[in-house]
């Protein structure tokens, strides 16, 4: 009795084996599969935000790693072509182009903005310090091969034509791509 | 077989400038390449251990020179 009951547990546990493996191996096949990469949704158009964003993707991509950044919303203005002005189609996209101009380097602190005086002060303590500057880091993020991606929405919304914005950049894409990317990153972020 | 040490002088640069012009010099450089880091930045002593890190590169030695500056040896691993 004992004997059988012993067969029957052996059976048992080899199908009951099988089917973990199984059972296992179609969880894998769902898992995502995470790149050496980081990601970057570059939403804010602070100066304190750009900057670190910069910093942050041209490490990756020194350190070997795959980097892309995604410029959405306020974000988006940082890859506005340096001069270009008044950018859109309608009076709103036109008022809020010369409300806020783009570029990195007009862009502004949320701390210490002192009417323009605390960007300028932290690019002279930059300069002093040898710290690279935000437009000069996207520059060594184009060489670097960090992919700068444009938001299609954001520019969309504020009338931003594809010749308003940086040379050099990809193609612009939406929410979904953006996500794609986010998701195969090793390092997401938002800043 | 004698090695060629290829010079980085990163001195002065801030983040992440050191790491930026070694990324660029390592590149195109074949396997078993060695190079001199030359930097300042303090930031740099723990930087280039996680640069290597990252990278696979080897970290062979880092040290601090008598002027205060950072002195790092590198060898490209692949």
């Amino acid at each position: 009795m004992a004997i059988t009951e012993d067969r029957v547990d052996e059976t048992g546990t080899l199908a009951d084996l099988l089917q973990r493996v199984e059972a296992l191996e179609t969880e894998q096949s769902k898992q995502v599969k995470k790149k050496n990469k980081m990601t970057i949704i570059a939403w804010g158009g602070q100066l304190d935000r750009i900057w670190p964003t910069t910093i942050l993707a041209t490490t990756a991509a020194a350190s070997g790693m795959e980097a892309s950044v995604f410029f959405t919303f306020w974000g988006l203005f940082a890859i506005v072509k340096p001069g270009v002005r008044v950018t859109g189609d309608n009076w709103m996209q036109k008022m809020m182009s010369v409300m806020n101009p783009g570029s990195a380097q007009k862009a502004k602190l949320s701390h210490y903005q002192f009417m323009g005086a605390g960007p300028a002060m932290f690019k002279k303590l930059a300069d002093d310090q040898n710290v690279a500057k935000p437009d000069e880091l996207i520059g060594l993020a184009q060489e670097l091969g960090v992919k700068l991606i444009p938001c299609q929405m954001t520019m969309d919304l504020l009338g931003l034509k594809r010749e308003d914005l940086l040379d050099g950049l990809e193609e612009p894409i939406g929410a979904a791509t953006a996500i794609r990317e986010m998701r195969e990153a090793a390092i997401p972020l938002f800043i | 077989m004698s090695t060629t040490i290829i010079t980085v002088d990163a001195k002065g640069q801030s983040c992440p400038g050191p790491l930026v012009s070694l990324a660029k010099a390592i590149k195109d450089a074949p396997a078993g390449a060695t190079f001199e880091l030359l930097a300042t930045d303090p930031g740099s002593r723990s930087d280039v251990p996680s640069w290597a890190e990252l990278t696979g590169n080897n970290l062979e030695s880092a040290e601090t020179l008598p002027d205060g500056s950072f002195r790092y040896l590198i060898s490209r691993a692949v």
